[in-house]
């Protein structure tokens, strides 16, 4: 054997470890860079709104007036728990279905596609599906086909999360279960859920993630409103909706207005990222 | 009643060699288990060939062979394991007492709850050491908080992993070592009081010092269970149990007294086997 410095195949070796080294940290840095500038922007432009009380309490103002964002956060946040608590449940059985029953049959992977089909939909057309079979039949803008619009776009999420992490569980887990007499859905419920728990939230998580910046979808159906209102048979306001519209128009007042409003929801969703990881981190 | 070994003091049990003595592979002692004519398949291929044997009552039966013999296959038959994956099948007889495992359609939980199983790799529910305890108990029985405690505390004990674990109850079952995880799961079958414990390589994952507190604890449950115990390591079989059954490609070549299988087999097969010469 040659000593390693005069060995070819393992100088030649060290000298692509170096190039892929470099080659992989340009891309981090690339990655980074975009994102610390996207970050700083929003906070530079949103973070004096976001530091002022009324933005909290006052209604979206009208053009030259001072105002706040409160219905859209209160609209944004019901629109948003609907959507949740309508779309994961759904999921979570679709999901169960999928990884605990259907497994391989052709009824399963005919469902699997068709979900991996809506999870790549455009958002869009989620939106003028809900604007056809139900908007336009109640003949209204309403919070709820906002709901239902986002639930939409939640189930694909978490059918594929909760399949995904239920099919990571160990078969000989559900074995286990069985082999002490336990049925089939108490083994489901007690012992794969908990397995896979912290994927499922993370699915769900993500889910929320998601819809929490989605504007396409409430354009048809939650549409929006400048009072504050909580009626979810009503036209709601949201801040996707509102930072669209203020950001699109002429007025200086708005465009902070808008700002803020785009840096609140990235806040929150780092915010939410941030709990769910201190909570599981504690319990696993 | 049976006759005694004048040499061990043991019961005596008709040493069976396939092809040789007529079926059925019959001990002399009561019967706890007993397999008649089982085929069994994954999909279209057969696994298992007629195999013909009795388990005897608070005895340890040690299954043997190479890896693919189906003796596993044998054992995950007896709780009707294969249920859970529809592409698996069993025909035959299992007699459990007087009731046809193979046969049973509803109230399957009923009949696994007799049947205790251990897997090769330890397998603790993501719960507390407590939890994995009661989880089964749980099923079959309402207890109170303090019946179930000493329930827990009685199966833990006589799994004999108690001392290590009573200060530790609601911690995680996975934060145990391999050893003691295993033991957990054992005392988990234990817990809800099954006539059998069939035990699939429990000791495979597990290195000597563990293995061994396996094995006594094994010789020490026989009194009150039926242990089946499917193992690779041959040493295992002779130390720990009392009857074994050599299989090979999905039969059952030899099934006799466990020291008349490794002293005096009499098969051809068996003896190479036991003697390492097999390839």
């Amino acid at each position: 054997m040659n000593p390693p410095q005069l060995n070819p195949l393992y100088r030649a070796r060290k000298r692509q470890n170096v190039v892929l080294l470099f080659i992989s940290c340009l891309a981090l840095a690339f990655g980074l860079f975009w994102l610390i500038w996207i970050l700083g922007t929003l906070f530079y432009e949103g973070g004096a709104a976001l530091l002022r009380a009324q933005f909290y309490y006052r209604m979206t103002p009208p053009p030259g007036e001072d105002g706040g964002l409160a219905n859209a956060i209160a609209g944004s946040v019901l629109l948003l728990t609907a959507a949740t608590l309508i779309g994961t449940p759904a999921g979570i059985l679709a999901g169960t279905y999928l990884a605990e029953y259907g497994k391989k049959s052709w009824l399963a992977s005919a469902t699997r596609f068709l979900n991996d089909v809506l999870l790549s939909a455009p958002s869009i057309v989620i939106g003028l599906f809900v604007y056809s079979v139900y908007v336009a039949h109640v003949r209204h803008f309403s919070g709820w086909a906002g709901a239902i619009a986002l639930a939409l776009i939640v189930v694909p999420v978490v059918v594929r999360t909760t399949d995904d992490m239920l099919k990571l569980v160990p078969n000989s887990l559900r074995e286990a279960a069985v082999a002490l007499g336990c049925p089939t859905w108490k083994m489901i419920v007690l012992v794969s859920y908990r397995a896979a728990r912290t994927g499922i939230l993370t699915g769900v998580l993500l889910a929320l993630a998601r819809i929490s910046g989605e504007t396409a979808p409430l354009l048809f159906t939650a549409l929006n409103n400048q009072f504050w209102s909580l009626d979810l048979n009503r036209p709601m306001s949201n801040l996707p909706t509102v930072i669209f519209q203020f950001a699109m128009s002429p007025y200086a007042d708005w465009h902070r207005l808008a700002w803020g409003g785009a840096a609140l929801i990235t806040l929150a969703v780092l915010g939410l990222n941030i709990v769910a990881r201190v909570l599981f981190a504690k319990k696993d | 009643m049976a006759a005694l070994d004048s040499a061990t003091g043991r019961p005596l049990i008709r040493t069976t060699v396939r092809g040789g003595e007529p079926a059925p592979a019959a001990t002399e002692l009561p019967a706890k288990l007993r397999v008649r004519n089982l085929d069994f398949y994954y999909g279209g291929y057969q696994a298992l060939h007629g195999i013909t044997l009795d388990i005897p009552e608070n005895r340890v039966t040690a299954f043997i062979g190479p890896s693919g013999c189906g003796k596993s296959t044998l054992l995950r038959t007896f709780n009707r394991m294969y249920s859970l994956y529809p592409d698996q099948r069993a025909e035959g007889e299992v007699l459990l007492d007087s009731t046809n495992i193979v046969a049973v359609a509803r109230d399957l939980p009923l009949i696994r709850a007799k049947i205790g199983m251990v897997f090769q790799k330890p397998t603790p529910f993501p719960m507390s050491i407590y939890d994995n305890i009661a989880f089964g108990v749980r099923l079959f029985e309402r207890l109170t908080k303090r019946q179930m405690d000493e329930r827990v505390e009685w199966a833990l004990t006589r799994a004999a992993i108690w001392p290590e674990v009573r200060a530790k109850l609601d911690q995680s079952g996975n934060s145990l070592s391999g050893g003691q995880q295993q033991r957990l799961c054992i005392a988990r079958c234990i817990a809800i009081k099954p006539e059998v414990l069939l035990l699939d390589e429990p000791c495979s994952a597990l290195d000597p010092i563990s293995t061994a507190r396996i094995e006594e604890l094994i010789t020490e449950l026989k009194n009150d269970y039926t242990v089946v115990l499917v193992t690779h390591n041959m040493q295992q079989a002779a130390r720990v149990s009392d009857y074994t059954a050599y299989m090979y490609l999905g039969q059952l070549i030899e099934y006799g007294d466990t020291d008349t299988i490794f002293i005096k087999p009499q098969s051809k097969q068996t003896e190479d086997y036991i003697t390492g010469r097999f390839g």
